[in-house]
């Protein structure tokens, strides 16, 4: 296949459409607004359902009607707009339904600012709304993992039966690069005889709700729910290394999506300028994260210390400390508020840390 | 080989479509190539930037701190990003916009009037082109034909009489540099 030049949004919206998406609802904000712009024009013309909705809050719960009926079924927005929607994505989850959110993240707190930014880790990761429960987190680093992923999207979603979110930034949302409409293996996925599509000589209505009121019928839904997690955390881990294998890097940089392909210029920079060898360990699945992975090269020998390098004040830092759990020092560097590391910057914090000179 | 490219100016000058038009053309000669535009609360006659990256191996990081071709299209882009170009670089001044005097001794400088023979063409509008020719006279960062062949595809069916301007445009900033 020929190689075509996409805008990271546009290239999401067709990703998802290619990817069998039945319902698409949404309400603008920048920088993801190409999505919707994208979707208002293409659904209808592949005879799918574009829905600008009166709010974040209502595209999530038509998110969930749509779900609920056995669609396939996305919203996207960015971060002062994915707050909006936690309720919804809390509903979703508890009621065991599949969507695709796209996060193309922008700096905050509150409105902040409309640059990249990876502070929405934490919301990403923990849950977000209220309850115990996890959306599935994938962070694509270029155009083409973003349109992979999406496409992957779906089908989790499907299979667990559980909101997947896609967490990207900005800048993915907005650079241009050249990627490949791969033909992708036709996957098996559960049949949705739950969704709420009329009785069909059944004997009793398909009833999807959130709502469990007496406790121990509560607490069974929720042991159930971990264990799709735990399952997750078995059979769903993605991540990527560079300068790791086969080689004796003194420093790891764990880092993911647009700070992770800094990191990765950071480590040719830091073997030229400083003569030092650095690996990086780039998550793609933040939930599950791939704990163990990255605790086996922290462990290696020679490896001085492992540093997590963000754009936010540190929120993946608390992941990459229960990974690494004592086998280095952990260190963290980040912009935060819709700046962007430079490569300068982090070769320089990464140096410093070798030489023992940079505090915890 | 790998080109960081810095292309700046006002809104509305194109430095959006040179970036778009050095990638697209990039990519069809085989290169690996990246595409960062700036975005934010922009205002008319405000600032507009782009990072393109041109490279035989994947581009790691998309957007960079230092450039090792700038092309400045308006003064306060000069001003701004002239300290960014490697030592070696390039930069290219759109003379036409730009009269203040600037000099930097460790890179090559190339001065272009854009406007000036776009004018000339009949069209002030294809000023960028103008541009686009100069950089890959100068650079060699992708062939005549293949930004020939992509300004053809561009401006097809009822559009297709502007495509003749526009090579035009090109051919015209190829000639004004000497290289």
């Amino acid at each position: 296949m020929a190689k075509e030049l996409w805008k990271g949004n546009e290239a999401i919206a067709e990703a998802a459409i290619r990817a069998g998406c039945d319902c698409f609802f949404g309400y603008p904000i920048t920088p993801q607004n190409e999505i919707p712009e994208y979707m208002s024009l293409h659904m209808p013309q592949h005879g799918k359902v574009f829905v600008q909705a009166e709010s974040e809050v209502a595209a999530i719960n038509m998110v969930y009607g749509a779900a609920a009926a056995g669609k396939r079924a996305m919203t996207s927005s960015s971060s002062p707009g994915i707050s909006l929607k936690q309720e919804g994505i809390s509903y979703i989850a508890g009621a065991e339904l599949p969507a695709v959110i796209i996060n193309m993240s922008r700096g905050g707190p509150g409105l902040g600012t409309i640059q990249a930014s990876q502070a929405d880790y934490f919301q990403s990761t923990r849950g977000g709304g209220n309850g115990d429960y996890r959306t599935m987190v994938l962070a694509p680093q270029s155009i083409q993992e973003a349109v992979d992923l999406v496409q992957d999207a779906f089908d989790l979603a499907d299979k667990y039966r559980n909101p997947v979110l896609i967490l990207a930034d900005g800048m993915i949302g907005q650079m241009m690069e050249p990627i490949e409409w791969k033909q992708r293996p036709s996957v098996e996925l559960p049949p949705k005889d739950w969704a709420a599509t009329g009785r069909h000589g059944r004997e009793k209505n398909n009833f999807v709700t959130s709502l469990r009121i007496d406790a121990p019928d509560c607490e069974l839904h929720n042991v159930h729910i971990q264990s799709k997690y735990d399952r997750m955390a078995e059979e769903e881990l993605r991540y990527e290394t560079i300068g790791c294998d086969g080689q004796e890097p003194e420093i790891i940089l764990a880092s993911y999506g647009t700070t992770a392909r800094i990191c990765w210029s950071a480590i040719n920079r830091l073997e030229r300028k400083y003569g030092i060898k650095a690996g990086l360990f780039r998550p793609i699945t933040l939930f599950p994260f791939p704990y163990d992975q990255l605790h086996q090269i922290a462990s290696r020998p020679g490896v001085k210390a492992v540093i997590s390098v963000e754009m936010s004040q540190g929120q993946m830092v608390d992941d990459v400390k229960l990974a690494v759990n004592g086998a280095a020092p952990v260190h963290f560097f980040g912009r935060a508020g819709g700046s962007i590391p430079t490569v300068d910057e982090v070769a320089d914090f990464a140096a410093s840390v070798v030489k023992g000179g940079a505090g915890k | 080989m790998k080109k960081k490219i810095m292309i700046a100016g006002f809104g509305g000058q194109g430095v959006m479509s040179i970036g778009k038009s050095l990638v697209e053309a990039g990519m069809e000669e085989g290169l690996e190539v990246s595409w960062v535009p700036s975005y934010g609360p922009e205002m008319r006659g405000g600032t507009a930037n782009c990072s393109v990256t041109l490279s035989d191996r994947p581009v790691a990081a998309p957007v960079f701190s230092r450039c090792t071709e700038l092309i400045a299209m308006n003064y306060p882009s000069l001003l701004k990003f002239a300290p960014t170009v490697d030592p070696e670089g390039i930069i290219f001044i759109n003379s036409s916009i730009i009269t203040e005097d600037f000099d930097r001794p460790d890179v090559t400088i190339y001065r272009v009037p854009c406007d000036d023979i776009a004018r000339g063409l009949g069209n002030v509008k294809c000023a960028n082109m103008v541009m686009l020719g100069a950089v890959i006279a100068a650079t060699g960062a992708v062939s005549k034909e293949t930004v020939e062949k992509m300004i053809h595809h561009i401006f097809s069916g009822p559009k297709a009489k502007l495509a003749d301007l526009n090579i035009a445009a090109l051919s015209a900033g190829m000639d004004s540099v000497a290289v």
